[in-house]
């Protein structure tokens, strides 16, 4: 099957500890210091208490999938885009790969894996586990 | 009530929609300029009446300062606020806002794009900029417009076993209403199996569970009440407005629930009216899903009963409980622009004035809702809900 070209994340001092992670195979995930809750996507400032003292944790990277679509018209390769919620219990919108798509259900447990963008870091993908 | 309100401070005295759906020949500017033209003339008005102007990001260079210039108005009150689809109504709500306050007489607001000519459609990716701190988080794994509302078809289906079937009679709705329409770029009557049967784009949405990607636009004009009661047009005032932005929440998503849940809400409890009272609504239909979400969120059911609801031509002009999108909406009619308020409110105003087409027109229709979301249902978006009462 022909390789879609992922785009290349936009890196910025925010989001770069993230995406240098990911670099190492590693999903991290923010933890506010104050409130203790985690969220998705990462922010510097929690976005439920403000506070700036949130962390990055290693996520545990495994989840289940809340919601998917497999796009099949107007793109050369059809993928499926997702919502996985981690353990952690944030969800994050990623995609769904070396699989059948046909087979990915709501509720399906996966596990991380990353692919390569196009000249920028990778990032982070699931598979069913 | 609360105590200080919009109700019945603001009337929507003029209302335009382009008859074009393919505008090769002409700028973005220009549509913009021809539907202020239209909807001054409907309202019985000049240029020279205008005192605030509303546009969105749609509104070809910096905001207003540069159509205020390309159109020659000469106004005291400006607001290009941007949710997507769905500003124009916010812009409605606001002139309204500043009307009462005295920051301006006469608003006009208006929308025009060519989405067709310049060939963008739901499938590809849009870009904002570099700067977007959600974008390194979404952009890579390829969330369109399509793929971003068929995630929350699928979310519904999964909780509340709403079928692919029951979407389908929104656009069969529509498509009822479409054949009447003169300028609508679909104006076959539709069955449920031929949306059924139509490509699959985006599981669980077939082509017919889209919107149609259209040049053109619209425009409206809001007066106050003194103004408006001076011109010898057909009287539609604001009686209720709400707007409410919605997205991941962190990560903790609530895909089902849109804005429309706290945008209705508001609108509701300022126009005083509930749900039942409402004679005809336009329901934003860029997508079968989006007006079921929406409907359930409005009230006009319970959460999770949106499918049923639509099911069976409840959405039909005549025969239905609930007449929506009479014009045939984003589905049939058209979609400026990429962004389908505009066109909700206009056919809302025709409705109330009793100018709708005849074979569409809603008897007796004095309580118009107009709903609207813009951006995507699947990431973030912006709702706003308009309540109009004919007097």
């Amino acid at each position: 099957m022909m390789e879609r070209k992922l785009p290349a994340p936009s890196v910025n001092p925010e989001n770069k500890a993230y995406f240098d992670a990911a670099a190492e195979g590693k999903l991290l995930i923010k933890k506010c210091g104050s409130c203790g809750e985690y969220h998705h996507y990462p922010r510097a400032l929690c976005p439920f208490c403000f506070s700036d003292k949130t962390e990055w944790n290693d996520a545990k990277g495994t989840g289940t999938i809340y919601t998917y679509s497999v796009l099949r018209r107007g793109v050369p390769v059809p993928y499926c885009i997702a919502y996985v919620t981690l353990e952690e219990g944030v969800s994050m919108l990623t995609n769904i790969v070396d699989c059948d798509l046909d087979v990915v259900k709501i509720g399906m447990k996966v596990k991380v894996t990353f692919k390569p963008s196009d000249g920028g870091p990778p990032v982070p993908m699931f598979t069913p586990a | 009530m609360p105590l200080m309100s919009i109700k019945g401070k603001a009337y929507l005295v003029g209302a335009y929609e382009h008859p074009t759906r393919k505008a090769e020949g002409k700028s973005v500017a220009q549509l913009h300029a021809e539907v202020a033209k239209g909807a001054l003339e409907d309202a019985g008005l000049t240029k020279n009446d205008i005192d605030g102007y509303f546009c969105a990001g749609d509104a070809p260079g910096l905001g207003p300062l540069s159509m205020v210039d390309y159109l020659g108005l000469k106004v005291r009150h400006l607001d290009s606020t941007d949710t997507g689809g769905t500003s124009y109504l916010i812009h409605v709500a606001h002139a309204a806002q500043a009307i009462a306050l005295g920051k301006c007489n006469v608003a006009l607001v208006t929308l025009a794009g060519r989405p067709r000519s310049e060939g963008h459609s739901g499938t590809q990716p849009r870009t904002w900029g570099a700067n977007m701190p959600d974008a390194p988080f979404e952009a890579p794994y390829g969330i369109v417009t399509t793929n971003s509302y068929a995630m929350v078809a699928m979310r519904h289906m999964h909780e509340f076993g709403t079928t692919s079937e029951q979407l389908a009679w929104v656009k069969v709705a529509a498509s009822h209403h479409a054949q009447h329409n003169p300028h609508a770029m679909l104006r076959e009557v539709v069955t449920v199996k031929e949306v059924l049967d139509s490509p699959m784009v985006s599981d669980p949405l077939h082509r017919m569970d889209c919107c149609v990607v259209s040049d053109g636009g619209g425009a409206l004009i809001v007066a106050r009440p003194e103004i408006a009661k001076k011109l010898k047009r057909p009287l539609v005032r604001l009686i209720g407005a709400g707007e409410s932005p919605k997205g991941q929440a962190g990560g903790k998503l609530t895909l089902t629930t849109s804005g429309a849940a706290w945008s209705g809400a508001a609108a509701f409890a300022e126009a005083g009216v509930k749900p039942a009272d409402i004679k005809y609504v336009s329901i934003y239909d860029s997508f079968t899903i989006t007006v079921v979400v929406q409907l359930e969120d409005l009230g006009f059911c319970r959460k999770g009963e949106g499918g049923k609801f639509v099911a069976d031509g409840n959405l039909i002009s005549g025969s239905g409980k609930l007449p929506f999108n009479t014009d045939g909406g984003g589905l049939c009619n058209n979609h400026p622009a990429n962004r389908g308020g505009m066109t909700k409110v206009i056919e809302a105003v025709r409705q109330l004035r009793g100018e709708a087409h005849a074979k569409v027109q809603v008897k007796n229709c004095g309580l118009a809702l107009a709903q609207g979301t813009g951006g995507q249902l699947g990431t973030r978006h912006g709702s706003a809900t308009l309540i109009m009462e004919r007097e």
